[in-house]
């Protein structure tokens, strides 16, 4: 494989082979272009297409050319010519406005078609030698920053760091951008800027009357309302918890730590489900109330008040981790001082852990507005009426009236909320957090809980354990009954044979059940995305935290970014990004899996870098200096140390391929859908049993993966290291 | 070969606003042991890190063995380095920490392995080849660190403060094993340390460092004999720096008057005086012993003269001069530096 890599590089490296191949032998466009007279072109190559007319199409095939030319004159360090700056430079120019100026339909701009009569009958989206050709065409430029000394040189580096600039731009910022455009166009593809003031002031977007009158609310309101209501007592209940555990003789404190992982495997819709099965208007809890007391039955759990049940139920579990960590790190010294001092455990609590506390609630607050903004599961199941933004958004991109351009404003203001709410988070816990750990170890007792609140906290804490124990019991055992929902507990495997029935016969294994397709796409675009969501998530890590580099502020900010979008939000900016040529590829497997790289890569990423932070940096100099390129140093040096950062990553990526649903719910097409749009479509048809049973199997689906997952990786005990494992997860906007 | 084992020509790193190393020029013998000296933020690592091409220069040439290396990455270049960590990997054996290099260039591992346990044999730590480096004691550890830097028989051995992490008894012996294998494989090698004694201790040559430039170049005895700067004189061991003039080819400071034959006149001049310099000879300058402490191997007198304080030292003897003591003391032709500025 050396070899390989050392004769690949004599011959003027891999990309210049990508990129002669591309323009000469790979066919450029995905399917064959409409024929304008000139008959078909022989093997569909660049080449060949310029030949008969497409003329936009020679300046990749000149500079592919011209590359191997320099690289025949110039030897092996040909990257360092002083004219392949700017021929790559320049057909990086020609490349991308030559995909963006001509369209399907022909050019975007009169002004093309004078010059390429071709243009006007349009092109196709890029295909395998358009996609190879921009691939070569950035490797030649990373090749080339890095012997200008890029990257102090690394030539490894240079190559990840433009390869992944280049991904974000395209799969980030492009469908952003693309989304802001689609904005100022009507349903029928005008362009009308003043639509953009029209559709953002729309009344029923902004409308108070819910709180004059007796009228509904404007969507934002809406969101804005429940997301501060579903923040607030998310916030309270994590408190409480954090409070309990850290401060209490609690017995249980084990069992509640490992009750707050579920959320993160729970499908979604599960939770909205039970909370229809215990509290729909003819669910079990409705029904003993009826029966018991004769309180009537009511629909009062769709809207408001349901979603708000099942967001704090979701969510809780992630305030509460965050502000374990707060408490947790609460130096005791300082409670005893007000002790000495005086204080009484009550004025102690208000005057001394209360302030110290309250950078953190601030923190879980945002973060739990954040997540409720970006819900999509909750309100699509117990909306009824009550509708939020990524509800309105799926609904102006997948009803029946398709309308992109009021799909984006809607996405962009549901972004610049999120946005907002992520800055004055990030804001909040780099000024204000107080923290009070130190090196020196502080010998002092955490203080008990004052009476009273701990009194609130676990009055706060039993109605959540029940009805969290009521939620799960009905999704261990719903799926395997006649019918939960009209309490009729008969055991069945109806529901399961439904989805997953199959028969071995004589041609072998046979599916017949309606769930089999979703669940195999499913699978497989979580196994192909989880590796490569660590990947690109470690690789980035590694970047930031090693490498040194023009623009590295710039990249951080971008990773995050990504980060902070809502999964609805990502979904609108695929469809109206990649729904056309150039990068014309919704409907295939491939979005599904970019989608959810994109998406989770920060996961990866800030887990590494907390486990690159721990390790000393002069390992990997001490290996460069001995000969090690940087991917070497990285195979050998840099992965075994971090394999918990890496278990991590992959386990996450793993686990939220499977149950995403905000995002995919736009991209999943008829012959790759996935296991959460499925489930989404028996819970329209209120067939729950159903929908129960394929969650349950893909819980347990999830945990074998994450224990296979762990054996592939392995855990390395180095001393100490082995408590990176420990790193708090982050859980991206849904 | 007459080409140089090292040369920086106008070198310049630049981080930022920052210059961490400004404009400097030097060249490095073949088998020769040269140290940067000098305080922190001096920019010595840096030039180290030059060298080994952990960073490259904002501009000016690094030469490596006659060749341009300067926008080489450290991989593409053949530098052997001791970090002050050691920075042995964790999760590899001693012998797979050594034959690293060798293997990853490419190399056949039977014959990395080999010459990995030959280097370790020949460093007197047989047998230890299947350890962990977590199992070694610290002394061990540097030593495979060193096995590490030199089995690919670099063109330059790079140390980065080795003895930073070695207890203040052991220092004296690590450092003479350092120097004696230098010398036994007659290997070129560039040793960092802000450590005065260390340097004069193991180098053919010291570049003392400041501020990013070069203050001065020389062997040990050059630069305690003849520091070309007070910053040299000051921080290569201790140094009275007396301030006067020198007015016809003579340096004078109160009653002190020293022959600086050729030097043109000064109205002001600044001359370096060693403590242990300084005879009591009943001599003609005047001084009063302020304060006298005992130092076990040698007696240190302050002493206020008629150009300020002046430190001195003097061998033990059965009564050492008391306070209040008015001497006599000569500074000899051959005892003091006149300082460029």
């Amino acid at each position: 494989m050396r070899t390989g890599l050392v004769l690949l590089n004599r011959i003027g490296g891999l990309w210049l082979l990508l990129g002669l191949a591309a323009v000469l032998v790979l066919p450029w466009y995905k399917v064959p272009p409409p024929d304008m007279g000139g008959g078909p072109s022989l093997f569909g190559t660049a080449l060949t297409e310029a030949l008969i007319g497409r003329w936009w199409l020679l300046p990749p095939i000149l500079a592919a050319l011209a590359f191997a030319a320099v690289r025949i004159l110039a030897g092996e360090r040909w990257q360092a010519h002083r004219l392949v700056p700017w021929i790559a430079g320049i057909t990086a120019v020609l490349y991308l406005a030559q995909a963006f100026g001509i369209g399907l339909r022909g050019p975007a701009i009169g002004g093309i078609s004078l010059l390429f009569p071709m243009a006007e009958a349009g092109q196709p989206g890029l295909g395998p030698g358009g996609f190879v050709f921009g691939i070569a065409l950035t490797g030649i430029i990373a090749e080339a920053l890095a012997v200008r000394g890029f990257c102090r040189g690394e030539r490894f580096a240079a190559n990840a760091v433009v390869f992944i600039v280049v991904l974000l731009s395209l799969f980030v910022f492009f469908p952003i951008l693309r989304l802001g455009s689609a904005a100022l166009f009507s349903p029928d593809g005008i362009f009308q800027p003043g639509l953009f003031i029209t559709r953002l002031t729309a009344p029923d977007l902004w409308g108070l009357n819910c709180l004059i009158g007796d009228g509904r609310c404007g969507v934002v309101i809406n969101t804005l309302m429940l997301g501060i209501l579903s923040g607030i007592f998310s916030t309270a209940l994590g408190l409480a918890l954090a409070l309990i555990v850290a401060r209490t003789g609690f017995r249980f404190k084990g069992a509640l730590r490992a009750v707050s992982i579920l959320p993160i495997i729970t499908p979604p819709f599960v939770v909205g489900v039970a909370i229809i099965v215990l509290f729909g208007r003819t669910g079990v809890v409705t029904g003993w109330l009826d029966f018991l007391f004769d309180v009537p039955r009511t629909r009062w759990v769709y809207g408001l008040p349901g979603i708000l049940l099942a967001q704090v139920l979701a969510f809780a579990p992630i305030t509460f981790l965050v502000l374990l960590g707060t408490v947790e790190a609460i130096n005791p010294t300082l409670e005893e001082a007000s002790k000495t001092l005086g204080g009484k455990p009550l004025a102690t609590f208000r005057t001394v852990t209360w302030p110290l506390l309250r950078p953190g609630i601030a923190a879980a607050f945002l973060l739990a507005f954040i997540e409720s903004l970006a819900d999509f599961g909750n309100p699509i199941v117990l909306g009824g009426g009550y509708d939020v933004l990524s509800i309105r958004i799926f609904f102006a991109v997948v009803g029946a009236r398709y309308d992109l351009g009021n799909a984006s404003v809607l996405a962009i203001i549901l972004l610049t909320l999120t946005l907002s709410a992520f800055w004055l988070q990030t804001r909040w816990l780099g000024k204000k957090s107080y923290v009070t750990v130190t090196g020196k170890s502080d010998a002092g007792l955490f203080a008990p809980l004052p009476g009273p609140i701990k009194t609130a906290a676990y009055l706060a804490m039993i109605p959540w354990v029940l009805f969290t124990l009521g939620v799960y019991a009905i999704v261990v055992i719903g799926g395997f009954v006649s019918d939960i929902a009209r309490f009729d507990l008969v055991p069945t495997f109806r529901h399961l044979s439904t989805a997953f029935s199959f028969e071995i016969g004589a041609t072998g294994l046979e599916l017949y059940g309606s769930a089999w397709d979703s669940l195999r796409t499913t699978l497989l675009v979580s196994a192909i995305a989880a590796p490569l969501t660590t990947a690109v998530g470690i690789l980035t890590a590694y970047l930031i935290s090693r490498q040194d580099f023009a623009g590295k502020g710039a990249f951080e900010f971008g990773t995050m970014l990504s980060f902070a979008i809502p999964g609805t939000v990502v979904g609108v900016s695929y469809v109206a990004a990649f729904n056309v040529p150039p990068v014309d590829i919704t409907g295939t497997m491939a979005i599904l899996v970019i989608c959810f790289m994109f998406r989770n890569m920060p996961v990866g990423m800030r887990a590494g870098i907390a486990a690159l932070s721990q390790i000393d940096r002069s390992m990997e100099e001490a290996s460069q200096t001995m000969g090690a390129s940087g991917l070497s140093t990285l195979r050998t040096v840099v992965l075994p140390l971090i394999r918990p950062a890496i278990f991590t990553s992959m386990v996450y990526a793993f686990v939220t391929a499977m149950t995403a649903v905000s995002a995919v719910i736009f991209l999943v097409s008829a012959r790759h859908n996935m296991a959460t749009a499925y489930i989404m479509g028996r819970v329209e048809n209120g067939e729950y049993p159903l929908a129960i049973a394929y969650s349950a199997v893909l819980m347990i689906i999830m945990i074998v993966s994450i224990v296979i997952i762990q054996l592939l990786i392995g855990r390395r005990q180095l001393g100490r290291r082995s408590e990176l494992q420990n790193t708090p997860p982050a859980i991206p906007a849904e | 070969m007459t080409e140089k084992a090292i040369e920086f020509a106008d070198v310049v790193k630049r981080y930022g606003t920052v210059t961490a190393v400004d404009r400097i020029s030097f060249s490095i013998e073949r088998g020769e042991l040269v140290t940067f000296l000098g305080p922190s933020g001096c920019g010595k690592t840096t030039s180290l890190r030059l060298i080994a091409g952990l960073e490259l220069p904002s501009e000016g040439v690094v030469r490596i063995a006659g060749e341009d290396v300067s926008t080489r990455a450290a991989s593409e270049r053949n530098v052997g380095m001791v970090f002050q960590s050691y920075a042995l990997f964790p999760h590899m054996s001693v012998i797979e920490n050594v034959a690293y290099g060798p293997t990853i260039r490419g190399g056949d591992k039977k014959a990395a392995a080999d010459r990995g346990y030959e280097i370790l044999a020949m460093l007197g730590l047989e047998g230890l080849g299947k350890r962990l480096p977590s199992e070694l004691s610290g002394g061990q550890q540097q030593r495979v660190a060193v096995a590490r830097a030199i089995v690919q028989q670099p063109d330059v051995l790079l140390f980065d403060e080795p003895l930073s992490n070695v207890d203040a008894k052991l220092r004296r012996r690590v450092r003479q094993e350092i120097r004696d294998l230098q010398r036994r494989f007659n290997l070129t090698a560039v040793y960092v340390t802000h450590d005065q004694e260390e340097a004069l201790a193991v180098s053919d040559r010291i570049v003392v460092m400041n501020q990013g430039r070069i203050a001065q170049i020389g062997t040990p005895a050059e630069l305690y004999n003849q520091p070309n700067s007070r910053f040299v004189a000051d921080f290569i061991g201790d140094a009275n720096l007396i301030e006067g003039h020198v007015e016809g080819g003579r340096f004078k400071a109160g009653d002190l008057t020293l022959a600086v034959d050729g030097s043109p006149d000064r109205p002001k001049a600044t001359v370096s005086v060693r403590p242990e310099r300084i005879v009591f000879d009943g001599g003609a300058v005047r001084a009063k012993v302020r304060d006298a402490t005992y130092l076990g191997s040698r007696y240190e007198y302050s002493l206020e003269t008629s150009f300020g304080s002046l430190l001195a030292s003097a061998p033990i003897v059965s009564t050492p001069l008391s306070p209040g003591t008015e001497v006599g003391i000569t500074v000899p032709p051959d005892g003091f530096t006149l300082l460029k500025n």
